[in-house]
């Protein structure tokens, strides 16, 4: 073998070089774009909260939490309301849709090869992909009518017909993520299969379904269409679950469809109080649910 | 083909080898399956000074036969386990040991389409009779798997502790569990290494303590057998080491069957040793006659390395 390369060697030498300065500039190209898509995808949130902080924060004053609603031509007043009203809502909505989705989640996950578990697979995602004005239509129907009167029940119900099916299909997907040894670890401890279900697959998944129920949290906290006909809205203070509640979303709707520029002002900052409470709500799940051994283990 | 179906049937005149006395004439106090009291480790003093003349057999296979669905994974497997001794099952993969071993405690029958026939003893008692509790068997007949799985939302402790949790009144009293996982941890030779940090995550123990952990927290309860499921197979040498030591300190204390693909753990920890091939147990002997000289010529092909 001679020292020095052959032609042939220098070639493919050359043509080695070459295609490496391709797959690196190609490499390049493909992190800026990913990049790219990674700012793209938080610039809208991004977009929003300094719109809001920047026509909203000026309006928020302790008045805005702790006041209500004055009439037109008053100056100040606040959403006090409103955002009990929500709290409210958020709370009837989560006691009916948090323990029967992740009752049917954790169903779906365990029983997932049954004909009832495919057949409620689906239908659960019918009624996630359902307008939620039909929610609003289902509880007007079934709780409105036949007590004569709009009620904070209502739209409470009306709210956790929507959470239902968000709650179902993020439990399904986190208990299936647990590896089965751990479900045969536990059976094979003599375990019986409620408890392995619970204890173990269920707790498991605990960080991811929580995450999941924020997310239907955040999701129904901001609906206003289901409200309008069940929780209808309330100028004055109400935590009646019988009788019409003011929302945040609804109050926001009023203000910002009057011509007056001072209601538009307090539309801005309920707007900026319903992100940075779902926001809260958040983090605090989050906080409370963190791995008691300092691990993000989630 | 290695002459896998033609000596066929199964392996009658083996037991013999294995037992010294018939199950039926075994005299020991066969304690009830349902009613099941918690005893810690060593309470039974009887059990381990057993000499070679009055072995008795802790737990027996007979003519049992496994499926999934249509196929049929083991075939009218006979074999005796013999109380305090460690018994090895070996065979290629695929060839049906992991399924006979899951016939053991019942945990067969979890998998769907599964089923079982034939009988299983646990100290004379049919753990497939009916209105036997799957869950009352598997109380006194622990598990191993080939992977580590401790609980990943348990500490340390609690994992070794987790069995005691659905034991309901049979369970030791709240002030002795300390105690217990202390000493657990100390019979699988964890405790100098975990000591202090039992309240740390379970997940964060390398591979070998997190399988020495699952036997701690399978041996916690006190089961009459431990049933390890290629227990090796996902450790490196030195864990794979100390995880034998431990199968071999813990003959006398408990019975033990175990399943590998390794003959060399075979031939290192057990007493008597299984072959297995194709669904059919070709041979169980001592594990020192299984490897010097097998009685047939299909284990003779596996253990020279002609197959497998």
């Amino acid at each position: 073998m001679s020292v020095r390369p052959s032609g042939v060697q220098r070639a493919a030498a050359d043509r080695t070089a070459r295609s490496l300065g391709r797959r690196r500039a190609k490499n390049m190209v493909m992190l800026g774009v990913m990049y790219l898509a990674a700012a793209l995808a938080t610039l809208p949130l991004l977009l929003i909260l300094g719109h809001l902080l920047y026509e909203g924060a000026s309006s928020l004053s302790v008045d805005f939490f702790v006041k209500m609603p004055q009439p037109v031509g008053e100056a100040g007043g606040g959403l006090a309301n409103a955002i009990v009203g929500t709290l409210v809502l958020i709370g009837i909505a989560s006691a009916i849709g948090l323990p029967i989705g992740v009752g049917a989640g954790l169903f779906l996950a365990e029983r997932k090869g049954t004909r009832y578990a495919t057949l409620v697979r689906f239908l659960s995602d019918v009624l996630n992909g359902l307008p939620s004005i039909v929610m609003g239509i289902f509880a007007w129907q079934f709780l409105v009518r036949p007590l004569g009167h709009f009620s904070a029940a209502a739209g409470g119900v009306a709210l956790g017909a929507m959470m239902i099916p968000l709650v179902t299909r993020t439990t399904e997907e986190m208990i299936r993520l647990v590896p089965t040894s751990l479900r045969e670890a536990a059976l094979a401890l003599a375990y019986p299969n409620w408890r392995t279900s619970l204890t173990i697959m269920l707790r498991s998944a605990l960080p991811g379904i929580v995450t999941g129920a924020l997310v239907a949290v955040a999701r129904i906290a901001g609906e206003t269409a289901p409200l309008l006909f069940t929780a209808f809205g309330n100028q004055f203070w109400s935590t009646s679950l019988d009788e019409p509640i003011s929302a945040l979303p609804l109050q926001i709707f009023t203000y910002a469809i009057s011509p007056y520029d001072e209601w538009h002002k307090l539309a801005w900052a309920g707007a900026l109080v319903l992100i940075s409470l779902v926001l809260i709500i958040s983090l605090a799940a989050r906080y409370a649910t963190r791995s008691r051994f300092g691990r993000s283990g989630d | 083909m290695l002459r896998a179906a033609d000596s066929g049937g199964p392996v009658t005149e083996i037991p013999d080898k294995v037992m010294s006395a018939p199950p039926d004439t075994v005299a020991r106090p066969a304690p009830r399956l349902r009613a099941a009291t918690f005893a810690p480790a060593g309470a039974e003093p009887s059990q381990t000074t057993g000499t070679r003349e009055s072995e008795s057999v802790r737990l027996s296979m007979d003519s049992l036969s496994a499926f999934f669905g249509d196929l049929q994974a083991v075939r009218d497997a006979s074999v005796q386990f013999v109380d305090g001794k460690v018994t090895a099952i070996i065979g290629p993969s695929g060839c049906g040991k992991s399924t006979l071993l899951r016939c053991l405690n019942r945990m067969h029958e979890t998998v769907p389409t599964a089923r079982v026939e034939g009988t299983v003893t646990l100290d004379g008692e049919d753990i497939y009779a009916r209105g036997v509790n799957a869950i009352e068997v598997r109380r006194q007949i622990g598990m191993v798997f080939q992977r580590p799985t401790p609980f990943p939302t348990m500490s340390i402790r609690d994992n070794v502790a987790a069995g005691f949790r659905v034991m309901g009144s049979a369970a030791p009293p709240r002030k002795q569990v300390d105690g217990i996982v202390e000493e657990t941890l100390r019979r699988t030779a964890l405790w100098d290494e975990v000591s202090s940090r039992l309240k740390e995550s379970a997940t964060s123990l390398s591979g070998g303590q997190q399988q020495r952990l699952c036997i701690a927290r399978a041996l916690a309860t006190n089961p009459k057998v431990l049933l390890l499921d290629e227990p090796t197979a996902s450790l490196d040498p030195l864990s794979t080491q100390k995880v034998e030591e431990l199968v071999y300190e813990l003959r006398g204390s408990v019975t033990v069957v175990i399943v590998t693909h390794n003959m060399q753990q075979a031939a290192r920890v057990s007493d008597s040793t299984a072959f297995m091939l194709n669904g059919e147990l070709v041979e169980v002997a001592p594990t020192r006659t299984l490897f010097t000289t097998p009685r047939d010529t299909r284990t003779e092909s596996y253990i020279t390395g002609r197959f497998g």
